[in-house]
């Protein structure tokens, strides 16, 4: 079976410049342990994770230094064997501060005792899986982090019959994705059968933008001969096609409803990184402790994919790809479409941590915000199909009633409406704010 | 690094477009209508056009300020009134009254409803409409036209093809001429009387393509209005040939495609939907006709887009797209 195109086309979508080219050809390099790592407890969507250790403390690397509070949680663990110097509240990359860990690596990098590998994973069950992948504390490495064993423990109503794998990276800039699928198909591929195994889903998508077709052959080549229905799946490049919603509408026609999830119609999507994780946690035992993320951007030396451990600082990442030359007008966590931008660079890699992106003073403008002149333009490229003009204004008159009436919580804060709006009107900050008060209002009412 | 880097909201990417780049890319799609006016009305067209111009810059800026807004006339929208404000004025009429016009159209019905972005009316349009009523006869007089043979009654009329029509089925119940390939020729490059800016169907066209292609409008209302009234006069002419001009000459005549290409899509009075520009395309269409074949004047242009204009917050409303993964929840 070759590789098909996707069979439907997702509402909306922009075509930024994709800067790829700046570090894609640049293979997976892996860092030298830093001086310091400082690891959060807030890696993922839900609860933080409770921190096991104390100042002072010997940690060996893969040991729990932070356990799973709680279902929607996941555990942390030490990225490297050295001793616990600080356990404190900082800053994390999305803003809130959260407690973090902070470990002076004695230089062993000695794993913990009790590593199992299972290369015959074949005869685990789907609990055994689950239980596998929460223990090596694995969340969603594409977005939002949501922790992985939940994902793959669905209620049993849900029926699923489709895993996607998604990687679309259609964020600009980053590359980590296509490198991880270029250098490491077929565990990625392993990867996948493990999940699809613990979901008893007989389909697998591969989806991959046309722009990557390195990654599409890699993909294509590598595919297993054990898998009955699997396929790579080839995208239009568009932003954002690797939006979870989106991208089920456009391989499968499902859509899936609001405020609900992807289960709801039979189907779960993991990221290649992700999928990766699963893998040499299934099948070599080991917990997630260091993670790919594209260091990139005009002021980046030598930009590059790093694979790094957990709680690496940024200035530690920009000082391995050569440091940097020119004026730093802007330092973003992730991608420009979704990523935080960051005061400085002392914030730590964490799971989700896709991208450090640096924008010079080229790439950064400082906009005057205008009054809507009803183009209608966010409104074509709202792949939600909202309206963002007419939210924007509701929410700017702090009628938040109405704006939940428009669906402004199926927001997913891609950014399309901003990036394209000419009035330069600060949507997507709108639609935050917006989502927040509404949440703030819904709990209250609740209690 | 000493200082520290701006933190901002996503997305940090923007696609370059302003609200100055579109109005200037309008200015230049109104270029080649511009050289037509001048080509055909000569002194007059330039007079206008600067007049009007000058007047909607000028009230603009001194508005603003008035008002304590804090934004200038450097989005260039002024400028685009100005020249439309003119495109729809006979090259005849004196020079204040375009000023009176311009001033209208700024101060009124746009500076008083808050400025850019929120006025519900075109405000050429409505600055037209304005000088009509107030002044019926400068506004409905044209110069002398030497009609070539094909179009001819008589060789030198004064009124616009569309009037000739008119009156003559008013009077005689028979059409003035035939309408023939030729005529459609001196039509569609701009040999008729009429307003300055309406003349050459060729020249506005061009324009239209160009904002196309940059993206200042999209096809919806533009198609959708002509459509509509080719749809409308194909049926009256094949049900009445005698009476009825064929859809040919009603597209080529009068303001249809001044108005179907830059006043019809004028962004902010139009709906933002794409549905919803269709069906404001097909209301200006049916109003235009409807006023051409039974109202009291020969043009409907003017009127149908304002009365569109006014309803288009409802149009909006209709046409709200259905948010991806509303409605379709599971099959229960
Ligand atoms: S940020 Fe929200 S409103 Fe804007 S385009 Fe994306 S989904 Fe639509
Ligand atoms: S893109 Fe901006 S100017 Fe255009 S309709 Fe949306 S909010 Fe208004």
């Amino acid at each position: 079976m070759g590789a098909s195109t996707a069979n439907f086309r997702a509402p909306g979508g922009i075509h930024p410049a994709y800067h790829k080219d700046l570090a894609a050809e640049q293979p997976i390099a892996e860092m030298p342990l830093p001086a310091m790592l400082v690891v959060s407890m807030s890696q993922h969507l839900g609860k933080p994770a409770e921190p096991t250790v104390k100042k002072g403390d010997t940690v060996l690397r893969g040991q729990v230094i932070g356990e799973a509070a709680g279902f929607i949680s996941a555990a942390v663990h030490a990225p490297t064997s050295g001793t616990v110097k600080l356990v404190a509240a900082v800053a994390t990359a999305a803003g809130p501060r959260a407690t973090a860990i902070t470990i002076v690596p004695d230089g062993e990098d000695t794993w913990v005792e009790g590593i199992t590998p299972c290369p015959g994973w074949q005869t685990l069950d789907k609990k055994a899986i689950a239980e596998k992948i929460a223990a090596a504390g694995i969340t969603g490495m594409g977005g939002a982090g949501f922790p992985t064993h939940v994902k793959v423990s669905p209620p049993p109503e849900a029926e699923i019959d489709t895993l996607i794998l998604n990687g679309a990276e259609c964020e600009p800039y980053l590359t980590a994705d296509y490198r991880l699928m270029i250098e490491h198909a077929a565990r990625i591929w392993e990867g996948a059968l493990i999940i699809a195994k613990a979901l008893e889903a007989t389909t697998i998508r591969v989806a991959i933008e046309d722009n990557k077709p390195q990654a599409i052959a890699a993909m294509q080549d590598a595919i297993p001969a054990e898998a009955k229905d699997a396929q790579v799946v080839v995208l239009k490049t568009e932003y954002p096609q690797g939006a979870e919603k989106q991208q089920i509408f456009a391989i499968t026609g499902r859509e899936v409803p609001c405020g609900g999830l992807p289960l709801n119609v039979g189907i779960v999507v993991e990221n290649v990184g992700t999928t990766l994780a699963v893998w040499e946690a299934v099948v070599n035992g080991l917990p997630l402790t260091e993670r790919v993320t594209t260091v990139t951007g005009g002021p980046i030396a030598t930009p590059g994919n790093v694979k790094a451990r957990l709680g690496t600082s940024y200035a530690d990442l920009v000082e391995f790809c050569g440091g940097t030359s020119g004026t730093i007008s802007k330092i973003i966590s992730g991608g420009p479409m979704m990523g935080f931008a960051q005061p400085d660079l002392a914030c730590g890699t964490t799971k989700t941590t896709s991208g450090l992106l640096l924008l010079g003073p080229d790439a950064v403008q400082a906009y005057e915000s205008m009054p809507c002149i009803s183009c209608g333009r966010c409104v074509g490229v709202c792949p939600m199909k909202l309206m963002p003009n007419e939210l924007s204004q509701f929410l700017e008159a702090e009628d938040y009633e109405t704006a939940e009436a428009y669906n402004v919580m199926d927001c997913i804060e891609c950014g399309c409406c901003a990036f394209e709006c000419p009035a330069h009107r600060p949507l997507v900050q709108h639609m935050r704010r917006g989502k927040a008060q509404v949440m703030l209002i819904r709990r209250k009412q609740a209690s | 690094m000493s200082e520290l880097a701006i933190v901002s909201s996503s997305p940090h990417a923007h696609s370059g477009s302003s609200v100055q780049r579109i109005m200037l890319d309008v200015i230049i799609a109104l270029v080649p209508a511009m050289a037509a006016a001048t080509y055909a009305f000569g002194w007059d067209a330039i007079r206008l056009i600067s007049a009007c111009v000058l007047a909607c810059v000028a009230s603009e800026g001194v508005s603003r300020k008035w008002m304590g807004r804090d934004l200038g006339v450097e989005d260039l929208s002024a400028v685009i009134t100005g020249i439309l404000l003119a495109f729809n004025l006979p090259p005849s009429l004196p020079t204040w009254m375009a000023v009176v016009g311009s001033v209208f159209a700024i101060v009124i019905c746009k500076q008083l409803f808050g400025g850019i972005g929120y006025n519900p009316f075109n405000p050429a349009l409505a600055g037209r409409v304005m000088l009509l009523i107030s002044f019926p006869v400068f506004m409905t007089t044209w110069s002398t036209w030497g009609i070539p043979a094909p179009l001819a009654v008589d060789a030198i009329t004064t009124a616009t093809p569309l009037g000739l029509v008119k009156t003559a089925i008013a009077t005689t119940g028979e059409l003035p001429f035939t309408f023939n390939g030729a005529t459609a020729l001196q039509l569609f490059v701009g040999n008729q009387n009429g307003c300055i800016g309406e003349v050459s169907a060729a020249a506005l066209l061009l324009g239209g393509l160009y904002m196309l292609v940059r993206r200042c409008i999209s096809w919806h209302i533009p198609v959708a209005y002509l459509g509509t009234v080719t749809l409308f006069s194909a049926i009256l002419w094949l049900h009445h040939p005698q009476q009825n001009l064929n859809p040919g000459f009603h597209l080529l005549a009068g303001g249809l495609m001044l108005g179907a290409i830059f006043m019809a899509t004028d962004m902010v009075t139009s709906p933002v939907t794409k549905r919803g520009m269709l069906v404001f395309g097909a209301g200006c269409g049916l109003l235009t006709m409807l006023v051409r074949k039974w109202g009291g004047y020969p043009e409907g242009v003017s009127f149908a887009i304002l009365l569109m204009n006014a309803v288009t917050p409802l149009i909006n409303r209709a046409t709200r797209p259905r948010v991806f993964g509303a409605v379709k929840k599971k099959k229960a």
